[in-house]
């Protein structure tokens, strides 16, 4: 039984979802947008309530559907700015990248894979380790991409949380980690699964040190990246309507060998099974987030509540 | 399993040969004699060399011993505890106090059925959150005692279920994960079979992981590997290979520290010998172990799962 299936669903949506990835082969969606005589680029079609809508007003929305408010994938990049005191913050371990331990190759080979990632996405691997400043309060926020490989966790995703987190207790500050991802990346085998256990034991070493960790639920959040750090948060925020769990939706179905009921591993589903704190919008999460790391603060923010 | 059939057409043969050698005489006992040696080479050359494919079939094999086949006889004076406190009794984990020895042990592993009915019952060794939790809660107990765990892992994954993901699959895995790694007592994980991803590594955080020779321990099933990335599930046997998830692999890889030697053939054709050889393997690791403080111990434990990866630091 595979669990850490890529949300095989939520990969093939993004990668159809013509907003923020051009492809050179068009996906169906543009062809009927020309049908419609859409002008391309401009408009898009939101992919949940399918009303035909002015690409730069969502843009304008932090990216969220003004017809039904869903949530449109956004890069990590994105995110951070939208979280950080002016949109401004540092990165840091830019300088880890991926090998190829196993040499593994299926139809492609993993090294060019990589290749191909790093260049749609410009990072080396599928996370962003970051520091700032969220409402004057210094945090590290480790933010993955699923753009690459589907924000699988392998070596370098491991490392960097572990070093993120170790940041943390260096600078007594907490820590925030978006989880966008279909889980362990099968390339790097065992050593992928052993990024749980990694990732979950320098969560523990926050917990030691009295230092919050907070983990925010994008849309995905499955596979072993669900069931290690992005699970154990003090807090655990979701954004809505993303999709979380732990085993791939076509697996269940396979193994129950029925269709899966609406709504089943929404974040909604998980917040009315007790599963997570809270769910929050896009545009809230940033105040969201000050408010609860105020309440977990000493005192107040040593920048001033501006970040200044 | 193909690779068996070979034999069952050779043990038929000698066992005609054996029938007729009453009638025929000399030259029917040296047809058996040359038939008897054949069996062998081919018997020790296929297991001297099995893919890992193979390896996988054998460690999945319906014959193979499973957790309470070693628990009944390794252990003395077994008394199995049951439920998680909280929803149920997940019987695809097993799990209570044990003596070894001299020593006093908590045991716990997953634990499929043996033939269909029981295999139902036992959800083919696939745990639910309950099981999972009833394991940290056995875990637990074992902290608070000071009594070395021991952990059994022969498992094809978690169960990817509707009540399964409903009751928190994932933060039961988290859970175990998260907790296993601060428990203050030593922690013996040995792969008898299948080491199935995270249902597997539920039970598997340890100070010491041995693997039974023809056990394997993968972040998926080569199927599903092969499903997802060569879009075919019937390229299981290259996924296998590239996975690098035999026992053999995972030793080099430094996930493992010891292989256990299995009765050629695979350990089903002898399961009391191999019990024997896991029973003397968790004395040696209880014996190295039982030195330490519990600081270093813990310490050991976190550097250990800490420089777990591979990657490269570029200068900048
Ligand atoms: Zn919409």
């Amino acid at each position: 039984m595979d669990h850490t299936l890529w949300s095989a669903a939520a990969l093939s949506e993004l990668w159809r979802n013509p907003v923020w990835f051009k492809r050179e082969n068009k996906p169906k969606e543009k062809i009927e947008n020309k049908k419609l005589q859409i002008p391309q680029g401009l408009w898009i079609r939101c992919k949940n309530c399918k009303e035909i809508i002015y690409k730069k007003e969502v843009e304008r929305n932090f990216d969220i559907c003004p017809k039904c408010q869903y949530h449109f994938y956004i890069s990590a990049q994105k995110r951070l700015s939208l979280l950080y005191d002016q949109g401004e913050y540092n990165t840091f371990d830019d300088h880890l990248q991926p090998t190829d331990p196993l040499k593994f190759r299926d139809r492609k080979k993993y090294r060019d894979r990589l290749k191909e990632y790093a260049a749609l996405t410009g990072l080396k691997d599928a996370i962003i380790s970051s520091e700032g400043t969220i409402g004057g309060y210094r945090v590290v926020i480790c933010a993955m991409e699923f753009g690459f490989m589907g924000g699988s966790m392998a070596s370098v995703v491991g490392e960097k949380i572990v070093r993120g987190a170790e940041r943390c207790l260096a600078e007594k500050i907490p820590l925030i980690t978006i989880a966008c991802s279909g889980g362990a990346r099968m390339q790097e085998g065992i050593i992928s699964l052993m990024q749980m256990a990694k990732t979950s034991a320098a969560v523990g070493k926050l917990a030691e040190a009295g230092l919050p960790f907070i983990s925010i639920l994008t849309d995905p959040t499955t596979g072993g990246v669900s069931a290690s750090f992005a699970m154990l948060g003090d807090i655990i925020i979701s954004e809505p309507k993303a999709l979380i769990g732990f085993a791939g939706q076509r697996v269940i179905e396979q193994t129950i060998g029925q269709e899966l009921p609406p709504g089943f591993q929404t974040a909604e589903f998980l917040l009315a099974h007790g599963m997570i704190d809270m769910i929050v919008d896009r545009r809230q999460m940033r105040s969201t987030l000050i408010k609860i790391l105020s309440f977990f603060a000493l005192g107040p923010p040593p920048q001033g509540p501006d970040g200044q | 399993m193909d690779f068996e059939k070979q034999f069952v057409e050779l043990d038929s043969a000698i066992k005609e040969m054996r029938q007729l050698a009453t009638e025929w005489g000399d030259s029917a006992r040296q047809e058996l004699k040359r038939l008897k040696k054949k069996r062998q080479k081919v018997f020790y050359e296929t297991y001297a060399k099995l893919t890992p494919w193979q390896r996988t079939l054998l460690a999945r094999h319906p014959d193979r011993p499973y957790t309470l086949d070693y628990i009944n006889i390794i252990f003395s004076d077994f008394i199995e505890l049951h439920g998680d406190r909280k929803f149920g009794d997940d019987s695809a984990i097993v799990g209570g106090l044990a003596q070894l020895g001299s020593h006093k042990v908590v045991v716990i592993g997953h634990q499929k059925g043996r033939g269909t009915k029981e295999n139902i019952s036992r959800n083919f060794g696939m745990a639910s959150p309950e099981g999972f939790r009833k394991a940290l809660r056995i875990m637990k107990l074992a902290e608070k005692f000071r009594k070395p765990i021991i952990t059994f892992i022969d498992t094809p994954g978690a169960y990817p279920g509707l009540g399964a993901e409903e009751r928190g699959q994932a933060e039961a895995i988290a859970r175990n994960i998260y907790e296993m790694m601060f428990l203050r007592v030593p922690i013996i994980s040995i792969v008898t079979g299948e080491g199935g991803s995270g249902g597997a590594l539920a039970l598997g955080v340890a100070d010491r992981l041995l693997m039974l020779e023809n056990s394997v321990y993968s972040v998926i099933s080569p199927e599903g590997c092969a499903a997802i990335l060569w879009k075919d599930h019937t390229k299981a046997n290259e996924a296998a290979t590239a996975l690098h998830m035999t026992a053999q692999d995972l030793l080099k890889l430094k996930v493992a520290d010891e292989i256990l030697k299995e009765p050629i053939g695979g350990a089903h054709r002898n399961p009391t010998m191999m019990a024997h050889i896991v029973r003397r393997a968790i004395l040696r690791c209880l014996a190295q172990m039982s030195r330490l403080s519990e600081d270093k111990l813990l310490e050991d434990r976190y550097r250990r799962y800490r420089q777990y990866g591979v990657f490269r630091e570029l200068v900048e």
